[in-house]
């Protein structure tokens, strides 16, 4: 319970994509419910935000436990974006921290950066903000210790087992390896967040300025 | 149409909130003690949803440029319409070339002017709320500024000359030496992972709100917090009200800004009836956190709702009285 409006359900076990697809399986049956006022995806987990405090919220976690157990993994098919990257360079500074903490060069960290395929998880934090997983764990870095003040939109950054384009301007702990020009986020777009759970995203190499 | 003649940084357009789009990482916003601007909402008849200037820093001047009803909420402050002072939660009316002057408030932190009708900007994602950090809402998303122009909806027989009595005096304040604010708080997600001497000074001592402190959240001062191992938690979505614990120990209270998803341990939620008591209580006070169970958090939003009723019956008498002697029996429009 988180105060008296919340509940937040928590996942056991590890940061898996099934695990994840169980989550969004979770909100697609709980969107049903009609003291349902937000459902706030994370990363394997669910925050259930309801329109009045539920006089029993035992009931609700048994109603979550057993949704839990029963449902499949929801397979979204998403849509598959491919975005250019300038990788290094000024907007792609720690990608030298990058490559002394993995010990790899920074070509091979960059290589195996744009190979992977990535899915997006969960959208938060910033308006836009994608979760990605799918980061090969040879170039997770864990968070700066020193976060950069005024890292711009769009940075393409590795943040411990998680990859993600900044969606704003401003303070950010992660490590940024390059630049991409998207906008991730635009409350006039009839769909606002250009990335929605399940969306799959390659990163394409456009320069590299190492 | 109301002009800004001067203002301080950090003053917005604010409504009740922008629910409905966490999930796209846009957070709620919305005023920081929603009960203020309920209460302004009421006294001028205006929709819910109205919307209003919220005040975080004084002094600020506005002309009315239309004729207006207005009230001024949130605190007690000094207020000169021209140079006849005015008095906060009342209703007032303001003739066109009308100046408005709200002073450092005496009690309280935030203040709300409320028109009637509402501040009329453009609703984007379903709220006139400012989202700073998206950018976008209230005024162009960001901060008022001098010679700003905002529109207001054109109002026809105006009434004035009532209040309403300040909630902080109306509503029980549990708090014995009336300095130190009292918060109620559910245990959080994160309660058991800390140290059984922690979890005794997160209720037992004062927590001084530093100058850290602003929509976004909150941070307190005090002896750390301590967990009994370290963790690092998968992000997960945040409400107004959580207390956060990074790892230097002090807590944070996310509110109104909040980013929509945080990975700091969490080791309790500030009820949502107490909240408006934090957004009014200034930097430099002492808080201290009342444990309480999720029945008493409910029961907690009674006083205020009957206190918004009993307001709401009474505002609705007053002005079909006034009416009904003024020979018209409504406001000409539905």
């Amino acid at each position: 319970m988180m105060g008296t409006r919340a509940i937040l359900f928590e996942a056991p076990g590890a940061f898996t994509m099934e695990q994840q697809q169980r989550i969004w399986a979770l909100i697609e049956y709980a969107e049903n419910r009609p003291d349902i006022q937000e459902l706030v995806p994370g990363v394997t987990n669910l925050l259930l935000i309801f329109t009045h405090a539920p006089e029993y919220p035992e009931q609700i976690a048994d109603w979550l436990r057993n949704a839990w157990e029963s449902l499949p993994p929801r397979q979204i098919a998403g849509r598959l974006f491919e975005v250019n990257v300038r990788y290094g360079g000024a907007l792609g500074e720690d990608l030298a921290a990058v490559s002394a903490h993995t010990g790899l060069s920074p070509e091979e960290v960059i290589r195996l950066h744009h190979e992977g395929e990535y899915t997006v998880c969960a959208v938060g934090s910033a308006p836009g903000f994608g979760y990605l997983h799918g980061l090969n764990p040879r170039i997770a870095t864990p968070r700066k210790s020193i976060p950069s003040l005024n890292m711009p939109a769009g940075t393409v950054t590795i943040g411990g087992m998680q990859a993600g384009i900044s969606a704003l301007t401003g303070p950010n702990g992660w490590n940024s390896i390059g630049y991409t020009e998207i906008c991730l986020f635009d409350p006039y777009r009839c769909s606002p967040s250009l990335f929605a759970i399940g969306d799959r995203i390659r990163f394409c190499p456009e320069s590299i300025e190492l | 149409m109301i002009t800004i003649l001067e203002t301080a940084p950090l003053n917005t357009i604010q409504d009740q909130g922008r629910p409905g789009y966490r999930n796209l990482g846009v957070g709620s916003s919305g005023v920081m003690d929603p009960l203020a601007l309920k209460i302004g909402n009421i006294l001028l008849g205006n929709a819910l949803e109205a919307a209003c200037i919220e005040l975080q820093t004084y002094p600020f001047v506005i002309r009315f440029d239309t004729p207006s009803s207005f009230a001024v909420t949130g605190i007690d402050a000094p207020l000169t319409l021209d140079d006849r002072p005015v008095l906060a939660w009342s209703v007032e009316t303001a003739a066109p070339g009308q100046v408005l002057r709200v002073g450092i408030p005496r009690t309280g932190a935030r203040a709300y002017i409320c028109v009637e009708g509402g501040i009329d900007v453009p609703v984007v994602l379903g709220s006139r709320s400012t989202q700073l950090r998206g950018g976008f809402g209230g005024m162009d998303g960001r901060f008022l500024e001098a010679g700003d122009e905002l529109a207001t909806k054109p109002v026809s027989a105006s009434l004035s000359g009532y209040g309403a009595v300040p909630p902080a005096r109306v509503l029980e304040n549990q708090s014995g030496d009336g300095k130190t604010v009292l918060l109620r708080a559910v245990p959080g997600t994160d309660y058991a992972r800390f140290t059984p001497e922690s979890r005794e000074h997160f209720w037992d001592q004062g927590w001084r709100i530093t100058p850290q402190s602003n929509r976004v959240g909150y941070r307190l001062n005090g002896t750390p917090l301590t967990l009994l191992e370290r963790i690092e938690l998968r992000s997960y979505g945040i409400i107004p009200g959580i207390v956060q614990v990074p790892p230097a120990g002090e807590p944070i209270v996310q509110l109104a800004d909040a980013n929509t998803a945080g990975g700091y341990p969490r080791i309790a939620t500030v009820i949502e009836a107490d909240l408006w008591r934090l957004a009014q209580a200034r930097i430099g006070t002492s808080i201290r956190f009342v444990e309480c169970s999720h029945k008493t958090g409910i029961v907690a939003q009674q006083p205020i709702d009957s206190y918004l009723d009993d307001l709401r019956l009474m505002v609705a008498h007053y002005r079909a009285s006034c009416q009904s002697r003024n020979g018209t029996n409504s406001r000409g429009t539905a």
